[in-house]
């Protein structure tokens, strides 16, 4: 690891402060993706500004059918919350699935869609709910928030703070991991919300996407496995690897789908 | 650059000047000699160097120092209580849950935080929750073993 210094603020304005004083400073959250990333050498920032001791950052709080979920919220919290696990069960068990247990412990939702790893579970979870990402700026719809390979529409200065989650009519995340990494080849987040069905897919591609046509053949003949029967996803534009060709991540999407649909209920 | 860290380490307090960049498990091992918790991958992947930070665990080989400042930490030194071993590595002993011995300060650590949560865990439960944690010798069947025997002495 290079060299940084590190500062560890205890209000959203002094991070944000902290951050605009150094171009090169990084907030760091769980950071169980950018400690790895520095270990490597991949990453050099001047300043490490630590997200963990601002309170407002911190908490699941429940309004009616909406949660929200601080962005320093541990994935162990999430998968553990008994409001999580009554409002959206599928969310509770995307966090439940995501790496190791010590991973869970220190990982939270908010470093996970602001790093936008293509193949992280979170970015699905939060794109298949049409979740809405809370900022200390503004707010915006998941559809606009991820915008490609471990990139966001996040600006210079500007937090991830919560993440706000809409109860939907049902839902399910199934994904196929890779054997040693355990990241999601394919994963397919399925819902039927009030704004309609939702297919969003990570692994597959450069970023987080959403699956038009199997929304389409849900909506059409209705939100059962069989309505995917014989449905295909486009191959072009996807990931291409060792461990598996576009072609066959583009079957797997369908799968899964079908997969998840099933778990959905 | 260095700052200065103060944490509680298996009961007593700890302050030690660090650099930012310096991970906790080289706190524990290089700065207080504590070298029961070992470095096996280096990269989050195999568990050896598992912890408890604030009780919950943790992989110290991915944790700055600078972060645990105000935590308390328990590593495998800090199981056992006046010569006593914890039942968790009672049963370690007990079962043979070990081949070489290089992953199992980080089984025995992972394994007393799944019964934390889970008193009375199946066999897949212990599996699973030992995702994190890698046994190069393969010595699972006797860890498994070991974890049960430890859940029932523990009164789960």
């Amino acid at each position: 690891m290079y060299a940084f210094t590190y500062q560890k603020p205890t209000t959203i304005a002094a991070a944000v402060a902290a951050l605009g004083a150094d171009a090169d400073a990084k907030p760091v959250s769980g950071g169980q993706t950018l400690i790895p990333t520095l270990k490597q050498r991949l990453a050099a920032p001047t300043a490490l500004v630590d997200l963990a001791k601002i309170p407002e950052l911190a908490g699941i709080t429940v309004a009616g059918d909406t949660l929200t979920i601080g962005a320093m919220t541990r994935h162990a919290t999430v998968a553990d919350s008994a409001d999580v696990k009554r409002l959206i069960p599928a969310l509770a068990a995307l966090a439940e699935g995501i790496g190791d247990p010590q991973v869970r412990n220190r990982g939270t939702i908010g470093g996970s869609i602001a790093n936008n790893d293509p193949a992280a579970d979170y970015p699905a979870g939060c794109l298949g709910l049409g979740a809405t990402i809370v900022t200390n700026r503004r707010e915006l719809a998941a559809d606009a928030f991820f915008t490609g390979m471990f990139s966001t529409a996040l600006d210079d200065g500007e937090l991830v703070t919560a993440v706000k989650f809409t109860k939907p009519k049902r839902a399910a995340y199934v994904k196929f991991p890779n054997p040693a990494s355990r990241y999601a080849i394919v994963g397919v987040f399925v819902a039927e919300t009030a704004g309609g069905i939702r297919v969003a897919v990570t692994g597959a591609g450069a970023g987080v996407f959403r699956a038009t046509a199997l929304e389409a053949a849900l909506a059409s003949k209705g939100f059962a496995a069989a309505s995917l029967d014989g449905v295909a996803v486009s191959a072009d534009g996807l990931n291409s690897d060792i461990h598996a060709s576009a072609e066959y991540r583009a079957h797997l999407i369908t799968v899964m789908a079908k997969r998840a649909v099933a778990a959905a209920g | 650059m260095q700052v200065s860290v103060s944490l509680t380490v298996n009961g007593k307090a700890v302050t030690a000047a660090v650099e930012p960049r310096t991970l906790l498990v080289q706190l524990l091992r290089e700065h207080l000699e504590l070298t029961g918790t070992h470095v096996g991958c280096d990269t989050s992947q195999c568990g050896a160097c598992v912890v408890h930070v604030d009780g919950a665990s943790a992989k110290s080989c991915t944790l700055l120092a600078v972060q645990c400042d105000g935590t308390s930490i328990t590593t495998i030194e800090g199981l056992a209580k006046d010569g006593v071993l914890h039942p968790m590595q009672e049963a370690f002993r007990e079962h043979h849950g070990l081949q070489c011995g290089f992953c199992t300060p980080g089984m025995v650590m992972s394994a007393v935080d799944l019964l934390q949560h889970n008193a009375k865990p199946s066999e897949t439960e212990i599996r699973e929750w030992l995702e994190g944690n890698i046994c190069r010798c393969t010595g699972y069947h006797n860890i498994v073993k070991a974890v049960q025997h430890a859940a029932q002495q523990m009164g789960g």
